[in-house]
């Protein structure tokens, strides 16, 4: 049923950034990693690219370590299912393995990855709030360009809009280390409890200081704007404060931060409400 | 005995293996792919259609409205449905033109050069607007149909009670169910091959191969015999693939009487939810006189059923919605009244249920609203009421026998520990809710309010009133010389367990072994017309049929057990006519009056109890099922196996209902017409279930069965609502309980 | 497109595919789905398409041993790997104790979602001898079925898998 058209299967990275920055056919394929996004368009037909930049093979986009300076990297085609079985990223970023566990569903987690879903650019994908808050810088490359490394804080200028260049591929992430003493939080409302496209996905790092107030509070959000977005006004209502004395201003900052639609998952009143609540019942557990 | 055993189902090993053949898995040489070129205007004159000059249409054949030989509609009950629209478009998913093309993706590629001219018209979406006369855009008024059923003072009988009992209380209620869709996970498919001389044969995913015979006989303006309809193995039905079938074949008979050639027309997923049948959307109002000790003394009941932009079979499910319009409870006066109301919406058809839902729905809840208002327990408040031997139904039916309202109540409760559970639940709300440190996976770490909720129910069994009589149900059972023993029956399994469950009955009735028998595949050239697949009617009443053929061979034989190959021997050696075929016999006491709607609206009720546990997270109102007990009536468990996977099945498409899933629509046309936004529950959503079965034998049916297909789609959606309002105190009268609904409640 | 010129389909491959055992080869789209080719060109029909989206789980499949979802996948990403589907799962008439297991408890109804059942429960149980109940449902939550409320399909993985 799918559309028929050019895929293209490079087998390594110089292949693919050669075939990016010189499309044999004239007009740039686009990148697929695992497929679950695209496959589904493809086999829906509304949208047919002219071709498509097939990346399973480039197994040197894979895998996760440990750098030298503390951050995570993980490979833009590690998939969900590796995410969830790696040690590492279960001891450096914990919430990325509770967003990967609620993707789809086991068949998704193991061919869904984390730069197609950062690529992708849907507002409501699982794991980009995990990204912002927990602090991540994305690196890309290109044949042309060489290599570049930019915040994932602002990637997305807008709905759907990535920094990704053309003859740009996403290479890798780096996610930052927790700080000290910081605790991380993961919260999802899909539509049921498995296979569920996200109403609200919301993920948090927060830490104490030893009089027991707020000394770190990153707060982000899916689905309730037209990118994943940083909760500013909440982060700033509580930073400073014991959380069970900011934990409601907490929550109506989250309130304000969010600018949620209708839409046919949810609706705009419930989204706001809930991004409210969840921050503050979180706040006031910390 | 082998009825009361669960042997392995015969089409067990096909279906694990991947041997057994749907329609889709079938190939025949030259075979042509159809596609459907659809409108998109809920409502529109159409003008004609334009082919894209610049599209190569060599290989395609174009069928329209004009290539039909007999009367362009879908014969059914009312003949106001066409086959391909010629004039009018009434909903944004008719069929206008049809395509044939060498593969699929030619013909997918093929309809989207298609253009349809059209002069929108005003739509009519909203079914109270539509019930008020807007538009209109049926007949003069929207009323497709229209039913009264009365009980004792009848009209006005609410009014009347609260005057003669000056301490009576009224308790009012408006309740609301959604558009549900069947999401069988095999969609819907035909193939069409010309057949014989100028006849065509039909192979397909189907229920009631009889109806797809009716329908071509009467487009195609051929004889009924030159129609050849042939069950493929199904992926399930639950009504959905009742009377849409019939609609498909018309399409690829044209198409292949077009091309001479065989068709193939299977849709993809989004055409199947776009298109096909769904649940009836619909308004339920109560107006109830209650006495103070709980007496009903009078209920008035109105529904408004969305009937979609053609009749269909919407009259029958009105019928059957009205006769369980007051539940199973005692009422001495009633009023039930309702609308089968068109909308600019694609026909809304058979689903597990049949009206049954709807109605069941709002006189459950409003059940718990007059408890409520009484301050009544709800268990003791149905005890109460129940109806029980000697008691008088809506229709003045008196309950002679096979009554289970007590049985299946105890077993319920007692399955489910429900004064311990409600209590433990008050406890640990009081408490603040069930501790963070013992989370459900997806539903974070606040504390969840618990609740327990239960519903009680009926359902008719079989067709209502005479329909059987009408029907006239017919098997035919061979005994061949090497001693087999054939089935042949229209009645067809789209994964209820028929092919097992028939022979299961001529195994026992003959005393023979299971694997003696065989049932004939489903094909109309062969099988007599034992009626259609629907109505919870296929074992209580065929299986009837079965019973009845081998008693009939057996007596023919004069076979009082012993060996079976040597009794075969001596009565073909005999010159003995191995062939019976015989009809449903009504049993001798139902009466009933289609005029008044009064009498024996059906020969037996089968009844349940269902108790369900909730957790909702208060934060966010979802809810998660965790919890389900269930007693239910089966008159006798054939094959205990099956009947139970059947009543967990159902339960489960009721507590889905009941809390996820919805389709949402924008001018008649669905909005989430996708597997991933049109959801159903995962293994995930789905709580453990404790099904028990109650046995109230049911002397007409084979050895004392009753059915129940239905049954457990009744009750599932208000216990859920009873638990929520149990775990929160939002009392809600609409469905679904989503969170957005949950958090509207609690907002007002 | 770029232009007129370039409206033609692209080119097939030959493409050599080890599924269940034996070797397979056809001439295939470049964009063909390993569901289309197992079912329209294989003649495996076994592995069914039920919603096109990866929602279902009814064209489930192990692709070197891995559950993969055949309507999401490209045929020519599995040339050199081991595929295997529901026909390859009995050894001839005889059933694995999933699919016996399966029948015999009453997990199929309609049997529509059966075989991406199995692909994905075996795969399971290669890698989770003894799952717990829930471990089950977690793994199975990528299936879809209507028919059965799941009841009878987690019970016939425990009983697979009891001793």
């Amino acid at each position: 049923m799918l559309a028929d058209i050019p895929v293209h299967r490079p087998s390594s990275l110089e292949e693919a950034l050669a075939l990016l920055a010189d499309p044999p056919d004239g007009e740039r394929p686009t990148p697929m990693a695992g497929g679950t996004d695209i496959m589904v368009v493809l086999n829906s037909r509304h949208v047919v690219p002219s071709s498509v930049l097939d990346l399973w093979k480039l197994d040197e986009l894979r895998g996760l370590s440990v750098q030298d300076d503390g951050t995570l990297w993980i490979g833009a085609l590690s998939t969900y299912r590796s995410i969830i079985a790696s040690p590492l990223a279960n001891a450096h970023c914990p919430a990325l393995v509770e967003a990967a566990r609620t993707v789809g569903a086991v068949q998704i987690q193991s061919r869904g990855t984390l730069g197609g879903n950062v690529a992708n650019a849907s507002p409501a994908g699982d794991s980009l709030p995990v990204l912002l808050a927990q602090g991540c810088d994305v690196v890309l490359q290109s044949r042309d360009g060489g290599r570049r490394t930019r915040s994932f804080d602002g990637f997305y200028a807008g709905y759907r809009q990535a920094d990704i260049q053309p003859g740009e591929l996403i290479i890798g992430f780096r996610i930052h280390a927790l700080p000290p003493g910081a605790t991380s939080w993961y919260r999802k409302v899909g539509t049921r409890l498995a296979q569920a496209i996200s109403k609200v996905v919301l993920a948090g790092v927060a830490a104490c200081g030893d009089d027991g107030t707020l000394t770190t509070l990153r707060i982000a959000a899916g689905s309730v704007a037209p990118t994943p977005i940083r909760l500013a006004a909440a982060e700033a209502a509580g930073l400073g404060g014991r959380p069970t004395d900011v934990a409601a201003a907490v929550g109506a900052g989250a309130r304000a931060d969010v600018t949620p639609i209708d839409d046919v998952r949810s609706n705009a009143l419930y989204r706001r409400e809930v991004s409210g609540r969840l921050v503050e019942s979180w706040v006031r557990s910390l | 005995m082998i009825v009361g055993s669960s042997p392995p189902r015969l089409d067990g090993a096909d279906k694990v293996t991947g041997d057994a053949m749907y329609v889709d898995d079938l190939q025949f040489d030259g075979m042509l792919y159809g596609a459907t070129v659809r409108s998109r205007q809920a409502h529109a004159r159409y003008l004609g259609y334009e082919l894209d000059p610049d599209y190569d249409w060599t290989d395609i054949t174009v069928v329209t409205h004009e290539a039909i030989p007999g009367g362009n509609y879908v014969a059914l009950m009312v003949d106001d449905q066409p086959a391909l629209v010629s004039d009018l478009i009434r909903h944004p998913s008719e069929p206008v033109v049809l395509l044939a093309a060498p593969t699929r993706e030619q013909a997918e590629e093929a309809r989207a050069h298609v253009k349809l001219l059209v002069e929108p018209l005003p739509i009519v979406v909203d079914l109270e607007a539509a019930r008020a006369g807007a538009g209109p855009i049926w007949g003069d008024d929207n009323i497709i149909s229209h039913l009264e059923i009365q009980k004792g003072d009848g009209p006005g009988c609410v009014d009347k009670a609260l005057a003669e009992h000056p301490d009576a209380i009224l308790v009012e209620g408006r309740y609301y169910t959604g558009a549900q869709e069947q999401m069988y996970i095999e969609p819907q498919g035909i193939i069409a091959m010309p057949w014989g001389k100028g006849g065509i044969e039909i192979l397909g995913s189907l229920q009631c191969p009889y109806y797809v015979v009716k329908a071509l006989a009467q487009l195609l303006d051929v004889p009924a015999a030159e129609i050849k309809v042939v069950q493929a193995v199904t992926g399930g039905g639950f009504g959905g693939k009742e009377d849409y079938p019939s609609i498909i074949s018309a399409h690829a008979s044209l198409l292949a009487l077009a091309t001479g050639k065989p068709v193939k027309l299977v849709y993809d997923r989004a055409e199947d939810l776009s298109s096909t049948t769904r649940r009836h959307p619909a308004i339920t109002w109560h107006r109830t006189a209650v006495a103070p000790d709980g007496t009903l003394l009078a209920m008035e009941v109105d529904c408004a059923f969305d009937g979609g932009a053609y009749t269909t079979l919407s009259p029958v499910v009105l019928s059957r919605a009205l006769i369980h319009g007051v539940g199973p409870y005692n009422c001495e006066h009633a009023m039930v009244t309702g609308d089968i109301v068109a909308t600019n919406t694609p026909p809304n058809g058979a689903f597990r249920g049949f009206g049954a839902p709807q109605v069941c729905f709002a006189s459950e809840r409003h059940i718990d609203k007059i408890a409520a208002t009484l301050g009544r327990d709800p268990v003791a408040l149905r005890r109460q009421l129940a109806l029980r031997i000697g008691d008088t139904t809506l229709t003045g039916q008196t309950l002679e026998t096979s009554v289970a309202s007590d049985e299946v109540l105890d077993v319920a409760l007692e399955a489910s520990d429900w004064d311990r559970r409600r209590a433990e639940a008050e406890a640990i709300n009081a408490r603040g809710g069930v501790p963070p440190a013992d989370p459900i996976p997806g539903m974070g770490t606040t504390g969840r309010l618990r609740g327990v909720g239960m519903s009680f129910f009926f359902h008719g069994a079989g067709f209502t009133g005479n329909g059987e009589a009408r029907i006239k149900g017919r098997v035919r059972m061979e005994v061949r010389p090497d001693g087999q023993i054939v089935i042949y029956s229209a009645s067809t399994d789209i994964g209820q367990g028929t092919r097992t469950v028939f022979p299961q009955l001529a195994a026992t009735t003959l005393g023979v072994g299971i694997e003696r028998i065989e049932m004939h595949t489903p094909d109309t050239s062969v099988v007599p017309d034992s009626g259609p697949t629907v109505a919870s009617r296929t074992l209580m009443v065929v299986g009837k049929v079965v019973e009845d053929c081998s008693n009939a061979l057996k007596a023919r034989m004069g076979f009082e057990g012993g060996d079976w190959d040597a009794a075969v021997d001596a009565f073909f050696a005999g010159g003995g006519d191995g062939s019976v075929e015989l009809e449903y016999q009504t049993p001798p006491h139902v009466e009933w009056d289609n005029e008044t709607y009064q009498g024996e609206a059906y020969p037996c009720y089968a009844w349940a109890c269902d108790v369900v546990e909730v957790e909702v997270c208060p934060d966010t109102y979802e809810t998660r099922i965790t919890g389900f007990w269930s007693a239910q009536d089966v008159g006798k468990a054939i094959h205990p196996v099956l009947v139970s996977g059947q009543l967990e099945g159902g339960s489960l498409q009721a507590l889905g209902f009941a809390v996820l899933e919805e389709m949402k629509f924008a001018d008649g046309q669905l909005t989430n017409n996708r597997m991933t936004n049109c959801i159903i529950p995962t293994a995930l959503d789905a709580p453990e279930m404790d099904m028990r079965l109650v046995e109230a034998p049911f002397a007409g049916g084979p050895f004392g069965a009753k059915g129940i297909g239905e049954l457990p789609m009744d009750g599932g959606a208000p216990a859920v609502l009873a638990a929520i309002e149990h775990a929160t105190g939002l009392s809600l009268d609409s469905l679904p309980a989503s969170p957005e609904a949950l958090m509207r409640a609690a907002a007002e | 497109m770029t232009d007129a010129t370039t409206s033609t389909r692209p080119a097939k491959r030959i493409l050599s595919l080890r599924i269940n055992g034996s070797t397979w080869e056809g001439a295939v789209e470049p964009s063909a789905l390993l569901l289309d080719v197992l079912r329209y060109q294989a003649g495996l029909t076994g592995t069914k398409r039920g919603c096109d989206m990866g929602t279902c789980g009814c064209c489930a499949v192990r692709v070197d041993g891995e559950p993969r979802l055949s309507c999401l996948t490209l045929a020519l990403d599995c040339e050199g790997r081991d595929i295997k589907t529901i026909e390859g799962v009995a050894d001839g008439p005889l059933l694995s104790s999933l699919q016996q297991e399966w029948a015999d408890c009453g997990a199929a109804q309609c049997g529509f979602c059966t075989p991406g059942f199995i692909m994905v429960g075996e795969a399971l149980l290669e890698r989770n001898p003894k799952p717990s109940e829930a471990e089950v449902r977690e793994a199975i939550a990528g299936n879809l079925c209507r028919c059965t409320g799941y009841v009878k399909i987690v019970e016939a993985f425990m009983r697979a898998t009891a001793d």
